[in-house]
């Protein structure tokens, strides 16, 4: 005999257990129409395989699962899918969510399929993909995935596999019959999850209200060291954490999983469609569903196939709906109120509550809180609910979950116990969902932080590296213009070597070199012209041809192209004329030109010196106007040639200064000969 | 030395106390530099309350230089709908003043929208990618421009500099089967908190003589 331990708290309510189970399990049979959500687990809802008009056979997959945490969905009986969409489901907000609606053709038909008998010679692996595939999630009521929960991780060690046949709320005997007809199921579908994660020791757990169910599991187990453990009713020891504290006497941490304390649980329905799925290659396509409740003539427990209307079962018991004001599925405790008598049955329905009116009366108004303590007394989980109930109206969320609210399992054993009639539990739901609604919205504000502050860098480093870039582009620029003074300068100093130019240029000139390149330029204007007005033509002449718009205003362009060759002919024409007669001077001219060059200067400078201070202003004037002279028909050539726009400006200061310069003269020289 | 402590217990306390002052500064002088808070707490636990939709109702460029200005030059407090009343009193407990109501100048608080383009409309112009704080619209310049849901906190920001007027601030979805959750109990609907004399039939009776 193994030691049972106790759990805090738990209450005794009415079982009501026993009109259920006047009968054997019924078959519900074949509805006109099935209606399977996708979403009948935790996790992602499985991806339908299957198209409108398609011919499904029973157990044929008609959903996979879709991503790491979710579960297969099978036709249950063979038909015709007549619609994928949006139908009312069981879930108390009313909602509509997807589903696969089968219209079944009656045949019950069933796809190939084999089991594994063997399957110990399996993968580990193939087994849990078996299960996954064969739609297997948590029967006890929460629906989780159970080959995730068989997938035991690396480095946990699971010492001891425990299979839930408590249910311990009122009314529901679906898992008590269940172990009563199926013991054998239930026990090879224990040894196959034993199989799967080796613990030392695999118990049964079974409350002490189930003597049939405890025979005849032992008749079962019967040397396959599997044990059967007894213990006292209360609810609500079916609770995971509470059956794993009365078994192994170890309390899973708060916010922690059975697995922390070496603990796997398993319902004893999920065992037996384990089994069915494994050895006899059946998908979960049907359950055992308690149908119970005053309002009903014949309570009793059905196998009932997934997606079979919830009326289609309520007929089957002999629904009386006069009796009835409200249809609850799951149990009294813990269930919740159905929106239609029309949503499926799904593979969390272990109940159909279906109580008249005296049998569970509207609660009474809630009175207020008299700080009693029977909650906290009955709280399982060592709660202090009336505190909780406080923070809840309060909202206030930090305070909440300091007080562990989230180790609350919604068993009702707080709202049962209170003379108030206060539904704490529904305080507790509603604030459990708020407080991981705003970590939800946390999460998502803090994402667009993160993303706000990414976009926030990239703008700042965009900006940094078009500035990098311009500084770059500056100093190169720079460079360019030092290393191009130096290229001239050939390294000395800027000045210096400007001088110097200066004066060879002086000196060329007075060699009369200008003169030279004076006409070698008129000579490259005569020949640029020539060949513009040779393109400015052929363009005309491809006009002319090709009928363009533009004729006229080419036909001006060659028109002036051809004038400004006439005076650039004329000006060649001019100065070599003007300079023959200097060619012919310039024999007598000494030899070296430069020497001549320096003693004209000299002498100019001695006649400058000779000079009264008005010839001296005098001459200052006309050599002034002879340089603006020059300057200005150095412009007007300029612009002529058309040349950059820089050299031109040049030009035009020049001359201005210039100007200037000639007005200055000419203002002194009138002071001087004023004086 | 010794002898004229002895002598003297007046200068033995000053020298203790001295001492103690001392050494207890060094102490703290080594804390100070050795465990500096880099950056600005306050202005970090301002910002993790604020919604982060960086919708610049409030005046500044986003959520993070508000929560500066809290911090740094304090400002008020209720300049931000879309933390609406949940956000002024969280930061009220923050920063210990007293909650104020929202300051209607910087809007109103709304339901929280997403951005929705009507793609048909848009003609790829991208200043809604430019205008947008969370780069939670995708498409490029001439092609078509599309909001990604999931990111999106419904700023408004991209609305205005749309030429085409083509995005509509849409509520977000609705809440669905997964999001959906219980409430609270309802107080109106039935009286929390009754004392016996408060029963149905005393109420009635006080509406009557009401």
């Amino acid at each position: 005999m193994r030691k049972v331990f106790d759990f805090h708290g738990g209450i005794h309510p009415p079982e009501n257990k026993v009109q259920s189970l006047q009968s054997a399990i019924a078959d519900a049979g074949i509805p006109a129409e099935l209606t399977l959500p996708l979403s009948q687990h935790i996790g992602a809802p499985s991806t339908p395989i299957v198209t409108v008009g398609e011919r499904v056979s029973k157990g044929q997959m008609i959903a996979a699962a879709n991503g790491p945490v979710s579960v297969a969905l099978h036709a249950p009986t063979s038909g015709t899918v007549i619609a994928i969409e949006e139908r009312l489901i069981a879930h108390p907000s009313g909602y509509r969510a997807p589903c696969v609606v089968i219209a079944s053709d009656g045949e019950d038909q069933w796809i190939a399929h084999e089991g594994a008998a063997d399957y110990k010679s399996l993968d580990r692996g193939a087994l849990l993909d078996l299960i996954r595939d064969a739609g297997i999630a948590g029967m006890g009521g929460a629906g989780f995935p159970t080959y995730i929960k068989l997938a035991v991780k690396a480095g946990a060690r699971i010492d001891t596999l425990i299979i839930n046949g408590t249910e311990c709320e009122p009314y529901i005997t679906a898992d008590d019959v269940l172990m009563r007809e199926r013991a054998a199921a239930i026990v090879e579908g224990a040894a196959i999850i034993r199989h799967l994660v080796a613990p030392e020791a695999t118990l049964i757990g079974v409350e002490d209200n189930k003597p049939e169910a405890l025979t005849a599991l032992q008749a079962a187990t019967e040397g396959s060291g599997i044990e059967v453990v007894e213990f006292p009713t209360k609810y609500p020891s079916g609770g995971e954490k509470q059956l794993i504290e009365i078994l192994t006497g170890r309390q899973v941490p708060s916010g922690g999983l059975p697995a922390d304390v070496g603990v796997i649980c398993q319902n004893v329905g999920t065992a037996a469609a384990v089994y069915d799925a494994v050895v006899h290659g059946k998908p979960l396509i049907s359950r055992i569903t308690t149908v119970t409740g005053e309002a009903v003539s014949q309570p009793q427990n059905f196998e009932v196939l997934l997606g079979t209307p919830m009326s289609h079962l309520l007929e089957k018991a002999g629904y009386r709906a006069a009796d009835n004001e409200r249809l609850i599925m799951g149990g009294p405790m813990m269930g919740f109120t159905l929106p239609s008598a029309e949503v499926p049955v799904v593979k969390t329905t272990n109940c159909l509550l279906v109580p008249s009116k005296v049998e569970l009366p509207a609660p009474p108004p809630p009175q207020a809180c008299i700080r009693c303590g029977l909650c906290a007394e009955a709280c399982p989980a060592s709660l202090l609910p009336q505190q909780l109930y406080w923070f809840a109206q309060g909202k206030e969320f930090d305070k909440l979950e300091q007080h562990n609210l989230f180790d609350c399992i919604d068993c009702g054993a707080c709202s049962w116990v209170c003379p108030s009639h206060i539904p704490l539990v529904q305080y507790y739901r509603a604030s459990k969902a708020e407080i991981l609604q705003l970590r939800r919205e946390n999460e998502k504000s803090e994402h667009s932080r993160v993303r706000f502050e990414a976009r926030q860098q990239r703008l700042e480093q965009e900006a940094a590296e078009k500035e990098a870039r311009r500084a770059a582009r500056k100093k190169a620029a720079e460079l360019r213009a030092q290393e191009g003074a130096a290229d001239s300068g050939g390294g000395e100093d800027p000045i210096q070597a400007a001088i110097e130019r200066a004066k060879a240029k002086k000196a060329a000139q007075a060699a009369g070199s200008q003169d030279i390149s004076e006409q070698e330029r008129l000579e490259k204007a005569v020949v640029t012209t020539r060949k513009r007005l040779e393109t400015a033509s052929t363009k005309l002449e491809q006009a002319q041809t090709e009928g363009s718009d533009l004729v006229d205003a080419l036909q001006t362009g060659v028109e002036k192209t051809r004038a400004k060759l006439e005076a650039a002919e004329q000006a060649l024409h001019d100065y070599l004329h003007a300079n023959s007669t200097v060619a012919e001077q310039k024999p007598a001219a000494p030899t070296d030109a430069a020497q001549a060059a320096i003693e004209r200067a000299m002498a100019a400078r001695a006649a400058e010196a000779a000079m009264d201070p008005g010839q001296k202003a005098r001459s200052e004037l006309d050599k002034l106007q002879q340089r603006l002279e020059k300057s200005r028909h150095r412009l007007v050539q300029s612009r002529d040639a058309g040349d950059e726009p820089k050299i031109v400006e040049a030009l035009e200061s020049t001359v201005s200064r210039l100007e200037q310069k000639v007005t200055q003269a000419r203002d002194r020289l009138a002071e001087l000969e004023e004086s | 030395m010794v002898e004229l402590i002895a002598q003297y217990p007046l200068l033995a306390a000053v020298l203790a106390l001295v001492g103690l002052g001392a050494s207890f500064g060094a102490l703290l002088g080594f804390a100070a530099v050795r465990f500096k808070t880099e950056g600005n707490p306050l202005a970090d636990q301002i910002n993790e309350i604020l919604p982060q939709t960086q919708c610049g109702q409030c005046g500044y460029p986003g959520c993070r230089p508000y929560a500066e200005a809290i911090a740094n030059s304090h400002e008020a407090i209720n300049k931000c709908p879309p933390g609406g009343e949940a956000g002024i009193q969280a930061l009220a407990d923050l920063l210990d003043v007293e909650p104020i109501p929202l300051d209607e100048e910087h809007g109103e608080e709304k339901v929280k929208s997403v951005a929705f383009i009507r793609e048909a409309e848009c003609i790829g112009c991208t200043k809604c990618i430019q205008a947008c704080p969370v780069d939670a619209i995708l498409g490029a310049a001439k092609q078509m421009h599309t909001v990604i849901v999931s990111e999106c906190t419904g700023c408004d920001l991209c609305v205005e500099p749309c030429p085409v007027d083509c995005i509509d601030m849409i509520p977000a979805q609705a809440q669905t089967i997964q999001t959906w959750h219980w409430d609270l109990p309802d107080p109106t609907s039935r009286k929390v908190d009754i004392i016996a004399t408060d029963g149905p039939d005393v109420d009635n009776a006080r509406d009557e003589a009401a």
